[in-house]
């Protein structure tokens, strides 16, 4: 008994310094393993080597290796990066972008192009403040530069401030092309109460404009359905989702907006077909899981999980760019809903968007605390924002009200 | 111009851009004196893109790809994370390569130790792992030290960061070690009813071959006090020299020899041999014991830095433990001396029992067999 026992605590105490190496390999999951053999595939690359994108991210990659200074060849590294990113929602390549830039990256006042290229990367890191400054210097030192005045609007429109968007778009006006304008203004018009005008002036825009490019349909049919939904147009909305759906681009916007329809529709089943290739997509994959748990499906609970782990990996790394996210995720997942109140309001100080604004009066109304919300139903008052599922939100929230 | 209006798209649909998780290697380290041990997870995608994986372009990493590389990937990593401990460098090297899945893709483990040269009280840990090709890259540090854990995260803007080692205070290592050491007599049922033996007579005095109560309570306090006492001396004796490594006797004859003693023991209560001088039988098979509580104390992992500290921290726990036993069984065994319960059931009926338990654990330890393992 003796000699088991002492083995015991002696194993025990093997067993805990193995235990302590072991969660010190941070992440909740299994324990690191040797492959059972050299053939297992362990990782899927985005791109491959052979792809034409990757053989010219290569060939520019070397020519700014042999002239790190060429800022032609940086920029337009930076530039295919960060396209690479939306398309594929990887942060890396903005990573790798900013490393293009390097050279300007610190600088004062760099030359315009990176000046520009600078200010986009800062904004995608939510660097809203940063990306303004550069933009502001850049539409000083060239107000005809219509590409710093489209993020100065972008920019203005996430923050709310709808004054100083306008300025923009007008600004627009005068150096971009019709279309640029007027979907500039119908995408501000149509977040401020008048979204049936605004469907009319980018119906029309775009009409006039002859631009069919994949891009542009994408963008432009998407910004229509959420005006339809807007308008109280369900049917509308979900022709022009369909028509953006079935264009040949990949678009995770547009695949979040239409699954938001669905899920808002009461059709789960039709959005996993949507959303099951894109698992690495946080955004999408939050999407799926709200499906799949609505089906009550099989795969719900691991993918919840699998969100799970990401948050807390978000965490760890101490970033707080996917709050909005982590927000919807706590109040209709796990049903955490005074964390899920938190992160909305933290969220709302950022940007406010109606995404935003939906979800801080939702989980305020799931905590039934109506001054939570406040923020976003003086929104809702300024902007005449029109969305009915918002404005029934904000209803409910108000009749709370002692 | 039409990226102008891309862009604007773009930037309005902003939030929804960080759709992936950003690239993190996750960097665990453990420092105990000047041991230092960790493991570091890092992307197979980002290695890829630093050193290249993908050798037959096939867009697939396999873990056959990744070990063609793993010295390139020891290399490149370790060449970028630099501990200091008293302005010298602490080389480390890698122990181990695996795989793991992270919930972003898969991660190559590398497992590394290394030492410093000085126990410093501080460590300097410079990460500029991916510094130049994503400064968007983040490594997560867990430090371990002295049971406490802390975090960090290393950005190109905060590549270099110091840690202070708190040093653990002498008294909580103290009181750890105590109580490791009531802990261990609490659940040794071999020292418990070794002692026990021992302490059954303690009430009862032997003359003309057979067991009366004792007439008062002083006789039986002070057989009990030199029985303990000579107890406690001896293991204390055996205890220091086994943990200071001047004997070494292997854990077999050990248990073996503990179990012997049980058995002696309580035979000697029902067969009685040795009367009036159990504190030297106490004191025999104590050195004996003393042997049993070191190994235990090996295993608790001895503190190089501060080896009299545990040694005499867990002795006092074990003594601690053993008034607590005592303080518990005198009393009663005072008052109960004069039943037939206690003469009988207790002492004869316990001390039978005693020895037949005890010599089971002697067969099962001297030949390494099991019979009533619990």
């Amino acid at each position: 008994m003796s000699t088991t026992r002492t083995y015991t605590i002696g194993t025990v105490t093997r067993a805990l310094r193995v235990l302590a190496l072991a969660t010190l390999a941070l992440a909740a999951h299994a324990a690191p393993y040797v492959p059972k053999d050299d053939s297992v595939v362990l990782e899927h690359l985005p791109v491959r080597p052979s792809d034409p994108v990757a053989r010219e991210l290569r060939t520019l990659r070397a020519e700014l290796a042999a002239n790190p200074l060429g800022r032609d060849t940086a920029v337009r590294l930076a530039e295919r990066y960060f396209a690479l990113a939306n398309a594929e929602g990887d942060p890396r390549y903005v990573g790798y972008a900013q490393a293009a830039l390097k050279p300007w990256w610190d600088m004062a006042a760099p030359p315009l192009d990176a000046l520009v290229m600078r200010a986009i990367l800062k904004q995608y890191s939510h660097d809203f403040n940063g990306a303004m400054q550069d933009l502001k210097a850049a539409t000083r030192e060239d107000a005809g530069n219509a590409r710093a005045w489209s993020w100065r609007a972008a920019i203005d429109m996430v923050q709310a401030d709808y004054e100083q968007a306008r300025k923009d778009c007008l600004a627009l006006q005068d150096v971009a092309s019709d279309l640029y304008a007027a979907g500039c203004l119908a995408y501000l018009d149509g977040t401020t109460g008048k979204a049936a005008a605004a469907y009319r002036s980018l119906s029309e825009a775009f009409a006039r404009s002859g631009d069919d490019s994949p891009e542009m349909k994408v963008w432009v049919l998407t910004r229509l359905a959420e005006m339809s939904l807007r308008m109280g147009n369900a049917k509308q909305a979900e022709r022009h989702f369909r028509a953006a759906y079935l264009e040949p681009i990949n678009d995770q916007f547009l695949l979040g907006a239409y699954s938001d329809f669905l899920l808002d529709q009461g059709r789960p089943g039709e959005v996993i077909p949507l959303l099951v290739d894109w698992l690495k997509s946080d955004i999408l994959l939050l999407r799926l899981a709200i499906a799949e748990k609505a089906l009550k499906a099989p795969k719900a609970n691991e993918h919840i999980e699998a969100l799970r782990s990401r948050f807390e990996a978000a965490a760890l790394r101490g970033d707080k760019l996917h709050q909005q996210e982590e927000a919807r995720f706590n109040l209709t997942l796990v049903g955490n809903k005074e964390k899920a109140l938190a992160l909305a309001q933290e969220n709302w100080k950022l940007q406010r968007e109606p995404r935003d604004a939906r979800i801080l009066l939702e989980a305020a109304l799931a905590m039934k605390n109506p001054d939570a919300a406040k923020d976003a139903l003086e929104w809702l008052d300024r902007t005449g924002h029109e969305d009915p599922g918002l404005r029934a939100t904000a209803q409910k929230l108000r009749a709370l009200k002692p | 111009m039409r990226a102008a209006l891309i862009a604007v798209m773009l930037a309005l649909a902003a939030q929804d851009a960080l759709a992936h998780k950003p690239s993190d290697s996750y960097l665990a380290i453990s420092v105990e004196g000047t041991a230092v041990s960790g493991q570091w997870d890092i992307a197979l995608r980002d290695l890829d893109f630093a050193i290249g994986l993908d050798d037959n372009g096939d867009g697939e990493i396999t873990w056959g790809e990744v070990r063609a590389h793993q010295a390139d990937i020891v290399a490149y990593s370790l060449a970028r994370l630099k501990l200091r401990a008293g302005g010298a460098d602490c080389p480390v090297h890698a122990t181990d390569f695996l795989a793991d899945d992270h919930s972003d893709g898969a991660y190559s483990v590398m497992r590394f130790e290394g030492a410093c040269k000085v126990d410093a009280g501080a460590i300097e840990i410079a990460y500029s792992l991916f510094a130049d090709l994503d400064p968007q890259h983040k490594g997560l540090l867990r430090l371990e030290h002295g049971g406490g854990t802390r975090t960090g995260i290393f950005s190109p803007e905060r590549a270099t960061q110091s840690f202070e080692l708190e040093k653990i205070s002498a008294l909580t290592q103290f009181f750890d070690y105590a109580r490791e050491g009531v802990w261990h007599i609490w659940i040794g049922f071999d020292h418990i009813l070794f002692l026990l033996s021992l302490l059954l007579p303690a009430v009862l005095a032997f003359g003309g071959g057979r067991w009366s109560a004792v007439e008062r309570f002083a006789p039986a306090f002070w057989d009990v006090f030199k029985i303990v006492t000579s107890f406690t001396v001896a293991h204390s004796i055996t205890l220091s020299l086994a943990a200071l490594g001047v004997i070494a006797l292997p854990s077999r004859l050990v248990e073996s020899a503990i179990a012997t003693s049980v058995v002696l023991a309580a035979l000697n209560n029902v067969f009685p041999l040795v009367h009036g001088r159990r504190w030297m039988v106490a004191f025999f098979f104590g050195l004996v014991h003393g042997f049993g509580f070191a190994s235990v104390l090996r295993d608790l992992g001895l503190p190089q830095n501060a080896l009299l500290i545990a040694l005499v921290g867990f002795n006092l726990g074990v003594e601690v433990g053993q008034l607590a036993i005592v303080s518990a069984f005198l009393p009663v065994a005072y008052l109960l001396r004069a039943t037939w319960f206690y003469r009988r059931l207790v002492f004869f009926g316990g001390s039978l029992a005693i020895a037949v338990v005890a010599g089971i654990w002697l067969v099962e330890r001297a030949f390494n067999m099991k019979i009533i393992t619990p």
